[in-house]
């Protein structure tokens, strides 16, 4: 475990300020020099049911969350107990069993939490009245306390409380508090800083002389690191790549990102437009692509099936893209809607009737989603495709430490473009069968150019043709395509064998998992012997099969780790590979793996003896 | 093409490619009045996009020399929208037909109404679902049954233009195919107007809608023809103060009664119109630049991004 590992969770009911709370902690922790992951659990729901938020801090990076929790910040008894047991359903247990010896909760005084009923006697808690301290400091300005302008800044008793017991200056938290206030607010600044200061005092007189176990330490050293989530690392990879074009219908956890574009709009050479539905947003997209901008759009599960036909006609008419960042949700249907799963795998490798070529690439953290979102709009150009960038809810709604997005220097590929003569003898062909596979597009607008293209079957000029010869040259034309990817997409970003070549246990995987895979086999290679690689697969569709199962054969003993319930992963490898991969890890609660899921599925999977003998220290 | 030259109805011409639509149909009357219609706009074919949805008319594209998009069943809007907003220099064309604008798209039909991008809509309005073998169409009226349908039509028809009124389309007009004068001068206001400008066209389906035939028009029954200009008889559609209530209003009923006279008088013309802004207006209010310059040319692929990046330190 790193030296400085926390756990903190934020947690209370949806409307009552978790998440600006959080956020402002996470940021505060952020620019102190400290690595943080978050992840966020809420329902879909906008006011009332429980919600929480985990902060987890460290000297060294983290992709993903622990089970145990060190601090627990509670704005109600419902996150510490949990919703009523005798209701018909207990929608869930609280936090209280995830709170290790040792730890400690902040809860209001108003929720009647005593050392007597709370009913562990190893967490020290710190109840404390919320709103006499927001008061007290209210006061302290010469104002009188009100409730309806003033309650608001109860928020800030935790953060104070927290920070007094990692013994972590509140100055550092409080011009985050700034930054986030509105111009017109800048005058409550000295109040938020009294709030902190009034509540760091209180917990501080509850401790006491027994300091709090563990410390919260700045490290001024550290260079000014980005904390940003997934959604946001997308939107700034579609401008990075030039897209100008970007659609979408609300859905979560996917409409984050069209709404950070949104409100980019005045500054940077983008259009970003609600449609009506995921069908409208798709075609609009579409048409800008044939238009000649790079376009894109975002969706969930739900969303993405109805974007289904646009897909097909995207790929039979060979539009240099759209991008389609697809945030897996858990499903069917409306399903999950705010939770996280890898469902939608095989819906994306093929997700509408017909035979087509499209790209589908998995990113696994949030530096490779805006990479990968960049390389998208290359590779939609280059071989006139749609391409989906699978990534789901636990990238868009994490926050990650980077350095940077990782996006300068990459390059930009507009691929084959037709500036042929005016005046040529021979009437342009959009759909040329050319010995690269990819016939150069014309601009519309470009003299000469003039194209039909059709969701028919056509010719190479794009007239509709159900002649037999030609629909054989088309269909070998398009489907060719996959095999030219297969060719030209570096195989450094088709897949990564993570880790020895020669390990004990080879875990394969996709998408954002490889957060929580990281983690995990640091911590199992920290604690035992065993030697764990991974070999996350970025290219689903067309998929490197030759390489994959080379890689497999080669490994030692192989386990399939996936957030869904039938190993689609699996499923696929078998198809291309024919190889089965017997050991699964699966996990369809709709909750992302924890770095403890994950070390747990490799020490059951490798019971190594030497894993007993570390940890009895011999 | 020469700059200097304006452009005529043979440079529109499709050589490589002749319509497959049945004699008699109305599309003839409408891909010719569109290729008139484009010449006397001015544009040469390299600067406008066609796009079209599924069905006979879907068609179209394939027979007109302009840049050409031919789309998928009820999508011609979505596409159209795109096409647009990304090169605003382009004349964007979008023909369909009922089924595919009142029917499958009547989703799309209403949001665009709502949206008001710079383009022209053609609607085809035979009345049936032609290729597929002559099923009712959204426009077919309650009680009606064409020689292909085997029992009458049970449910009630949409009204294009009042459904158009209220989606808040700013160019709302009725054309009929087989009248090429009329049409002709329709599709140039049509194009001319800013925002989207609504055409439901009338037209004959001689293999399947032996109701709504040309005889039906010619009115050989009734002794004159059926159809009659608007204008002719000093109908003015258009709202001159767009910041008046009370003349949108009037001019709204009056167009909306105009919509329900059938049978023997059929208005052909300009039904409602108003100055109103565009989409690309709103679009211009938040990011000025994008008045003069199209997304096409003010995107910057691998544009520095890191001043964004700096807002997350």
């Amino acid at each position: 475990m790193p030296a400085s590992d926390l756990s903190l969770m934020f947690g209370g009911p949806a409307g009552s300020g978790v998440n600006p709370m959080s956020e402002i902690f996470m940021k505060a922790c952020s620019r102190a020099g400290v690595f943080v992951f978050t992840n966020v659990e809420y329902h879909s729901n906008i006011h009332g049911r429980h919600i929480f938020f985990r902060i987890r801090t460290a000297d060294e990076p983290v992709t993903s969350h622990v089970e145990r929790v060190d601090v627990l910040l509670a704005l109600d008894a419902e996150t510490i107990y949990g919703t009523d047991p005798h209701q018909d359903y207990q929608s869930h247990k609280g936090h209280l069993h995830e709170v290790v010896p040792g730890g400690a909760i902040v809860i209001d005084a108003k929720a009647g939490i005593t050392a007597e009923n709370l009913g562990r006697d190893d967490v020290r808690l710190l109840s404390l009245p919320y709103d006499d301290i927001v008061r007290s400091a209210v006061e302290e300005h010469g104002v009188d306390y009100n409730a309806r302008r003033h309650a608001v800044m109860a928020n800030m008793v935790p953060i104070g409380a927290c920070c007094a017991l990692l013994d972590f200056e509140v100055d550092r938290v409080l011009p985050i508090v700034a930054e986030r206030l509105p111009e017109r607010h800048q005058n409550l600044v000295p109040m938020n800083r009294s709030v902190l200061q009034h509540a760091w005092q209180a917990a501080h007189d509850v401790l006491g002389d027994e300091k709090f176990s563990q410390t919260l330490h700045a490290r001024d050293d550290q260079p000014a690191r980005m904390l940003v989530a997934g959604h946001e690392a997308v939107g700034i990879a579609k401008l990075h790549a030039g897209c100008a074009f970007q659609t979408y219908y609300p859905i979560a956890p996917a409409s984050d990102e069209s709404v950070y574009l949104e409100a980019l709009q005045a500054d940077w050479p983008i259009v970003v437009l609600q449609a009506e539905d995921e069908v409208a947003s798709m075609n609009m997209a579409v048409g800008a692509a044939h238009a000649g901008v790079r376009a894109a759009t975002s969706t969930a599960g739900p969303g993405f099936t109805l974007m289904a036909e646009g897909m097909g006609f995207a790929s039979i008419t060979e539009a240099p893209g759209p991008v389609v960042v697809l945030y897996q949700r858990g499903g069917p249907s409306t399903g999950l809607p705010t939770r996280n799963s890898q469902q939608d795998l095989r819906f994306a490798l093929q997700p509408a009737h017909g035979e087509f070529p499209h790209i589908v690439v998995a990113p696994g953290d949030v530096e490779e989603a805006a990479q990968y979102t960049h390389l998208a709009f290359n590779w939609g150009d280059r071989y006139q495709v749609p391409v989906v960038v699978l990534a789901d809810k636990f990238i868009a709604n994490s926050h990650f430490t980077v350095d940077s997005l990782g996006l300068e220097g990459l390059p930009v590929d507009r691929g084959p473009i037709w500036t042929g003569d005016v005046n040529g003898a021979e009437p342009y062909r959009r759909h040329r069968l050319t010995s690269s596979g990819v016939s150069p597009r014309a601009v519309p607008g470009t003299p000469g150019g003039e194209f039909v293209t059709t969701s028919d079957e056509h010719t190479e000029r794009g007239r509709i043709e159900e002649d037999i010869d030609n629909r054989i040259e088309q269909m070998d034309k398009r489907m060719g395509k996959l095999d030219i990817m297969l060719r030209e997409i570096p195989e450094s970003d088709q897949f990564t064998l993570h880790g020895a070549e020669d390990a004990d246990l080879t875990i394969v995987s996709w998408g954002s998992t490889r957060c929580p895979i990281r983690d995990a086999i640091r911590q199992v290679e920290r604690e035992s012997d065993i030697r764990v690689n991974n070999l996350q697969i970025r290219l689903l569709r067309p998929f490197p099969a030759d390489a994959v199962r080379e890689i497999l054969e080669r490994a030692n003993r192989l386990l399939l780790l996936e957030d869904n319930y039938e190993g689609q992963l699996g499923m696929l490898v078998a198809e291309q590979t024919g190889i089965q991969i017997e050991e699964k890890a699966l996990k369809y609660t709709g909750r992302p793996f924890s770095q403890d899921d994950v070390a747990e599925a490799i020490r059951r999977q490798v019971p190594a003896p030497e894993a007993a003998m570390a940890a009895q220290g011999t | 093409m020469a700059v200097a030259t304006l452009p005529t109805v043979k440079d529109f011409a499709v050589t490589d490619s002749h319509p497959d639509w049945c004699g008699g149909c109305g599309d003839f009357g409408i891909l010719n009045a569109v290729k008139q219609a484009l010449a006397r706009r001015g544009r040469a074919p390299h600067d406008v996009m066609v796009v079209s949805g599924i069905g006979c008319s879907g068609k179209l594209p394939h027979y007109v020399r302009t840049y050409g998009l031919h789309t998928l069943h009820g999508r011609v809007l979505n596409v159209a929208t795109g096409v647009k907003l990304a090169n605003r220099d382009l004349e964007v064309l979008a023909v369909g037909g009922d089924g595919d604008g009142y029917g499958i798209g009547a989703g799309y039909f209403v949001n665009s109404g709502r949206r008001n991008v710079d383009f022209t809509y053609l609607v085809h309005n035979n009345g049936v679902y032609g290729l597929t073998k002559g099923q009712a169409s959204p426009t077919m009226q309650r009680g009606m049954q064409v020689k292909s349908m085997p029992e009458p039509a049970i449910i009630d028809a949409v009204n294009p233009i009042g459904l158009a009124i209220s989606s808040g389309y700013t160019f709302i007009a009725r054309g009929y195919a087989m009248a090429q004068r009329e049409l002709v001068g329709l599709i140039v206001q049509a194009m001319e107007h800013r925002g989207t400008a609504l055409i439901d066209i009338l037209q004959p389906c001689p293999v399947y809608n032996d109701l709504l035939t040309i005889d039906f028009f010619r009115g050989r029954d009734i002794g004159h023809p059926r159809s009659y200009s608007l204008a002719d008889e000093g109908y003015d559609g258009k709202v001159h103060d767009p910041s008046n209530l009370d003349e949108i209003v009037a001019k709204q009923q009056a167009a909306l009664a105009k919509s329900y006279e059938w049978g023997d008088r059929i208005p052909i013309g300009v039904l409602y119109q108003i100055d109103l802004p565009t989409f690309e207006d709103g679009v211009t209010s938040r990011r000025p630049e994008f008045e003069t310059a199209s997304l096409i040319d003010s995107a910057r692929p691998g544009v520095d991004v890191s001043s964004l990046e700096d807002r997350f330190r």
